[in-house]
């Protein structure tokens, strides 16, 4: 496996982990200007994760969507595109299987696979304006996927304030038990942590990533298209047709990731003051992870589990829980600026380098 | 009410809400115009209202009452070089891809304005609602003029001074040797070298200008409409002031009337609800019209090819 | 003038890149008021030496003496305050500035705070006149012709008071008659008692030109000797190192069925000015057809109608006599279209793609490549190893990198590819450019090879030698039309000349 290697090769992993390194001390930097206890922060960090089986559950269940989103970045940067708006089509698959969960009722082995198919179609379709926007009316993508975002939002709020409302609340009826994925062993099992099924299918689409892309004839083309669409255009591609397609296929993720937070986790959808972010912390995953399909699934344990575990952080050292953005911020940026981060590496790779001399 | 005081109601808070538009922007245009996309101008421009709320606190703690929100207002604009030059150092010294460090910014400076403010503000999410902020001017008998004088002449001194620097912007632009090289730096960046101008220099130049006046633009927000920061005062109007600078065609005079085109989307939102067939219309239209006007209107044959020619590109002298 | 004052003298300059030595300890001296030819194939490393005199590089080693006083350049702009300037082969201008702006960039005549437009106009009027260049001040760049453009390159070079002009392959880009002004140009230059150092790998513009040559190879000064000691075949062989024939030999060969046939084709352009104004043409099988022309004037915009890149407001292109007028690209390349293009990079190859993955850009979804929706990367790899058996594609192995590939292998990546689809047209723009002489001795042998294997071959370069060593007839472009044919087998380069510069046939022309 050629891919293996790549991923696992030195110098692809060592920036990612220096940038996290360096991640975490900018972090501690931050908590000791702000005059908190850095290592209590982590540790309470590491506690709050890995205590009990609930916490661990919970965290799976913040990493899933993340597997999603990283996976929707991913996939549209090999293609040579900068989704910046997986955050709008994870809404609108939430909003997808919302109206399907709740305003029809059939049986379970139809109803979940319609409900999540609907989300997956509305993510991949929103994705695909931004696409189509691009290949027709040569759009920036980044542009128009940040405003499709603030439409994709007050969409969703206005179908749910209008259509699917639990009568006086901010928020839609409930889904159908019989569109639900839960896993109910498994949340007896994590002592009613919200398991589902929606984990299984995040790890099932890192396969299905790496077979589209690197097994398929369309992976082919789409991956021609990302490293030079001039070239594909003169080997005869249809670069504007395989952008579109490539958009929709990053929103089918992103819907994905949308769908799971409701049918596995919430089974309902508020009406939202702003959107939940998953889409850009993707954003962060796919950097970190090297845009390969292991990589984003290291990515999202990575940054769920910090997410998640930075509750901990505020109640076990008082730190504010933004700090873990800050850490988050920081380890793109070191991931993004790799000259910088082998400028720093630079003393240390020398004296190892003059090191080995010596020794020889 | 009568049909011109509702027009120049309309007008005045359409002004209102594009002068930060308008400061944004500018800053936009020096660093893209130098060649440097920055996608972070919204993150920019949190750190400028989140600057200018707690410089502002201080100085009113300080004593200093009227003059304190101009404290507020430079302290935004440093702070905004500040981070800026975060992007500068790894776009242009270590050619770090443009549109990431830009989420990065997004992504740090709310991260950092947040846990800054809950950790000098006692775990609040919010900084304490500042007593002097911004008031109108009413610029001596020009306000009183009929209509005109409501709607124009009786402004924040934020709108004076981002439709000044618009104004003096262009000059700079199109009538002086730096604006010149700015531009030659962003069109062809080794035409520039070839003769003897850095190009490094002005880059560095035009992206600490756009946190400079990203910067101006977040505090316009927070001392005159907000007068307190907290996590939702800055709400995509940075990639608003970019969709203006594209529509504006990176033109410090064109952006100043797409922003004015936004400011206007965003004022009728609130002023449409007043009458009784928009009341008709759910709110969560109009809060999409600005998003979707700029869809519409980037669709509309503006495209990119107005864009500095090497926008985007970091420079390398050694593949010239 | 005193001719025995040095004006240049490079002393042991050695600069190394990563995995070669682009100079090794040059000496190179440039005397007072001389015209000086640096010789050279591509890659010799004439335009490292140069860019190294410009302050754009740093030497390893060496020095570097100018006016008999030992210098570091460490930018342009030292390099400028000490008199150099230079001419680049891609010219350094900002396209939508006007002339005059492009002149004084950086070194602005201001009032106040304000350019002083008027002045800056006057002064570049005033060297445009004093040297015989003539300019509009005030036209933009991207509206001016590529002769005017280089004008504004040597004005740039002047305004800042250079008494060292480097040309950086000047005549690449110009007309026969653009070429001969630009040699009166620099001449005068030489005569007002600038020093010029021009870079070139084209022998016949170092004999008409220059008083002595310096002919540089893998990076080492071979001998600098004068013009008047001197002939192109001995410059050959020094550059090249050995014997080299320009001949191609080519068989006499009677062309058969039309395969391409073109019909009054209309295309719109970048600014609402038409690209393609009616153009018509054959080409049969087994026969050349070279399009002449200065670039710019269609040739791009007639390959992308024959290849459906673009689409055409009218007339028709039929291939082997079926209509393939604004059919997809795909569609043109399956029915018998091979595509050598200009950019190898941006066009040619995915960089980022290996050697293999290279070789089936356009074929990978033949069912040779898999029957079902997967691709069949044995396949893939078998063909690839046979191809690089055949076309002596040298590299590291197929699984490497195309971007690692030396420009000529890469080239020969291309040809594989197009020839192996074995297409009935094959489309070649500029298929020698850039390469090094043993390289472009295979492309012209590989394209003759395959007209003599009946295919029908367009053929568009800017170089009228290779025009004439392989076309059977030569067509010339100007402004979207073809201005008429002439015979390739009697070479008359004046007549080419004028008609690339707008003029119809003449009489004794076959338009």
């Amino acid at each position: 496996m050629e891919m293996l290697r790549k991923i696992f090769s030195k110098s692809s992993i060592l920036i990612p982990l220096v940038a996290i390194i360096l991640g975490l001390i900018v972090g501690a930097i931050a908590m000791l200007a702000g005059g908190y206890n850095p290592i209590l922060a982590y540790s309470s960090l590491l506690d709050k994760l890995f205590s009990t089986p609930y916490n661990l559950g919970e965290a799976i269940r913040a990493i899933t969507p993340l597997i999603f989103t990283g996976l929707a970045v991913s996939f549209a940067f090999r293609t040579g595109l900068f989704n910046i708006g997986v955050e709008g089509q994870f809404v609108m698959g939430m909003t997808g299987a919302t109206i399907i969960g709740v305003l029809l009722d059939l049986p379970w082995y139809i109803h979940a696979p319609l409900a999540i198919i609907t989300g997956a179609v509305f993510g991949g379709l929103w994705a695909g304006i931004a696409g189509y926007l691009k290949a027709k009316r040569g759009v920036n993508e980044v542009i128009s996927s940040i405003m499709l975002n603030w439409i994709a939002l007050f969409l969703s709020n206005f179908i749910v304030a209008k259509f699917l409302v639990e009568k006086g609340q901010q928020k839609s009826m409930t889904v159908h038990e019989s569109a639900m994925v839960k896993i109910d062993w498994l949340i007896k099992l994590t002592d009613n942590a919200r398991m589902h099924w929606g984990t299984i299918i995040a790890i099932v689409c890192v396969i299905v990533f790496y077979i589209v892309l690197w097994r398929t004839k369309q992976g082919y083309e789409l991956r021609a298209v990302g490293h030079n669409p001039d070239a594909a255009l003169y080997a005869g591609m249809n670069v504007n047709v395989t952008m579109v397609k490539s958009m929709f296929i990053s929103g089918v993720f992103a819907g994905l990731g949308g769908v799971f937070e409701i049918l596995g986790v919430f089974g309902n959808q508020t009406v939202m003051a702003a959107s939940p972010g998953y889409g850009f912390d993707g954003i962060a995953v796919a950097l970190l992870g090297g845009n390969t399909p292991i990589g984003v699934l290291l990515g999202a344990v990575l940054f769920g589990g910090l997410s998640y575990g930075s509750a901990g952080m505020s109640f076990g050292a008082g730190v504010p829980p933004e700090v873990v953005r800050i850490v988050i911020g920081a380890v793109i940026f070191f991931v993004a600026s790799h000259g910088l981060v082998k400028w720093f590496l630079k003393p240390f790779l020398n004296k190892r380098a003059s090191k080995r001399k010596e020794a020889a | 009410m009568d049909v011109l005081e509702i027009i120049g109601q309309l007008i005045n808070t359409t002004l209102v809400f594009s002068t930060a538009l308008i400061f944004t922007a500018l800053g936009g245009m020096y660093s893209e115009r130098s060649g440097v996309v920055n996608i972070g101008l919204e993150g920019l421009m949190v750190s400028g209202a989140f600057a200018a709320a707690v410089a502002t606190e201080y100085a009113i703690q300080a004593g200093l009452g009227g003059v304190s929100p101009w404290i507020g207002f430079i302290a935004a604009a440093i702070y905004g070089v500040l981070f800026s030059l975060l992007h500068a150092i790894s776009t242009i010294t270590f050619r770090a891809d443009q549109t990431v460090v830009g989420v990065v910014i997004n992504i740090l400076s709310l991260g950092l304005s947040l846990y800054l403010t809950k950790s000098l503000y006692a775990g609040s999410g919010q900084t304490p609602l500042l007593e002097n902020v911004f008031h109108k001017w009413q610029i001596p008998f020009l306000s009183d003029i009929p209509l005109l004088g409501r709607a124009i002449f009786t402004a924040y001194p934020t709108t004076y001074i981002a439709l000044a620097l618009a104004v003096i912007s262009y000059f700079i632009l199109f009538r002086t040797p730096f604006g010149l090289r700015l531009r030659a730096v962003g069109e062809h960046p080794s035409s520039a070298d070839t003769v003897g101008i850095s190009v490094t220099k002005y880059r560095y130049i035009g992206v600490l200008l756009s946190g400079a006046l990203a910067g101006l633009g977040g505090a316009t927000i927070t001392l005159t409409t907000t007068s307190s920061f907290a996590h939702n005062t800055i709400s995509g109007q940075g990639f608003i002031a970019l969709a203006a600078l594209i529509f504006g065609k990176w033109n410090p005079l064109g952006l100043v009337g797409a922003a004015m085109f936004f400011g206007l989307a965003q004022a009728l939102r609130s002023f449409m609800q007043r009458f009784e067939f928009a009341q008709q219309i759910p709110a969560e239209f109009f809060y999409m019209l600005p998003y979707v006007l700029t869809l519409i209107v980037l669709a509309g044959a503006v495209g990119r090819s107005n864009a500095p020619s090497a926008l985007g590109q970091p420079y390398d002298p050694a593949k010239r | 003038m005193d001719r025995s004052l040095t004006a240049v003298q490079l002393k042991g300059i050695t600069k190394r890149f990563p995995g070669l030595v682009a100079n090794d300890s040059i000496n190179f001296e440039l005397k007072k008021g001389e015209i000086h030819a640096l010789l050279g194939e591509n890659g010799a490393g004439k335009s490292t030496l140069m860019n190294i005199l410009f302050g754009l590089y740093q030497p390893d080693e060496g020095e570097i003496w100018i006016n008999g006083k030992q210098t570091v350049i460490e930018g342009a702009s030292r390099a400028i305050e000490l008199g150099i300037g230079m001419v680049h082969q891609h010219f350094k201008l900002v396209q939508p500035f006007t002339v005059a702006e492009n002149i004084v960039l950086g070194n602005e005549p201001v009032k106040g705070l304000k350019i002083d437009y008027k002045l800056a106009n006057e002064k570049v009027r005033t060297i445009s006149e004093r040297y015989g260049l003539k300019v509009d001040p005030q036209a933009r760049i991207k509206d001016i012709t590529v002769g005017m453009q280089q004008r504004v390159e040597i004005l740039k070079t002047l305004y800042r008071g250079a008494e060292i002009v480097i040309f950086d392959e000047p005549t690449a880009v110009l007309t026969v008659q653009e070429i001969e002004e630009l040699i009166e140009i620099i001449r005068n230059l030489a005569a007002e008692g600038k020093s010029i150092i021009i870079i070139t790998h084209k022998l016949k513009e170092v004999m008409a030109l220059a008083d002595s040559v310096t002919v540089i190879r893998r990076g080492k000064v071979i001998k600098t000797v004068t013009t008047d000691e001197t002939n192109e075949q001995q410059l050959a062989e020094l550059m090249v190192g050995r014997d080299v024939s320009f001949e191609v030999k080519k068989t006499k060969r009677e062309p058969g069925e039309v395969i391409l046939a073109v019909d009054n084709l209309k295309m719109k352009g970048e600014q609402g000015k038409n690209a393609l104004n009616g153009v018509s043409l054959d080409i049969r099988a087994g026969e050349i057809l070279g399009i002449a022309g200065v670039d710019g004037n269609g040739q791009s915009e007639l390959i992308y109608a024959i290849t459906g890149m673009r689409k055409v407001e009218g007339g028709a292109v039929k291939l082997n006599g079926r209509d393939m007028t604004n059919h997809s690209p795909r569609d043109v390349s399956v029915a018998g279209v091979g595509h050598i293009p200009e950019d190898r990079h941006k066009h040619g190859l995915v960089l980022d793609f290996s050697v293999s993955e290279n070789m089936i850009l356009n074929t990978y979804f033949e069912p040779e490549f898999g029957k079902t929706m997967f691709i069949d990367y044995k396949a893939m790899d078998t063909l690839s190893d046979k191809l690089v058996k055949e076309f002596d594609v040298r590299s590291s192995g197929i699984h490497t990198h195309a971007r690692a590939l030396s420009g000529g292998n890469q080239q020969k990546a291309i040809i594989a590819r197009e020839l192996h689809k074995d297409p009935d047209l094959l489309i070649a723009v500029q298929p020698t450019r850039g390469l090094d002489i043993g390289a472009i001795e295979y492309v012209h042998k590989r394209l003759v090879q395959a007209r003599n294997e009946g295919k029908a071959i367009l053929l568009v370069s800017f170089e009228l030698d290779e025009l004439y060593a392989l076309s059977d007839r030569i067509a010339v472009m100007y402004e979207g039309r073809l201005m008429g044919e002439v015979d390739a087998e009697k070479r008359d380069d004046q007549q080419l000349g004028l008609m690339m510069a707008g003029n119809k046939a003449t009489a004794d022309g076959r338009g």
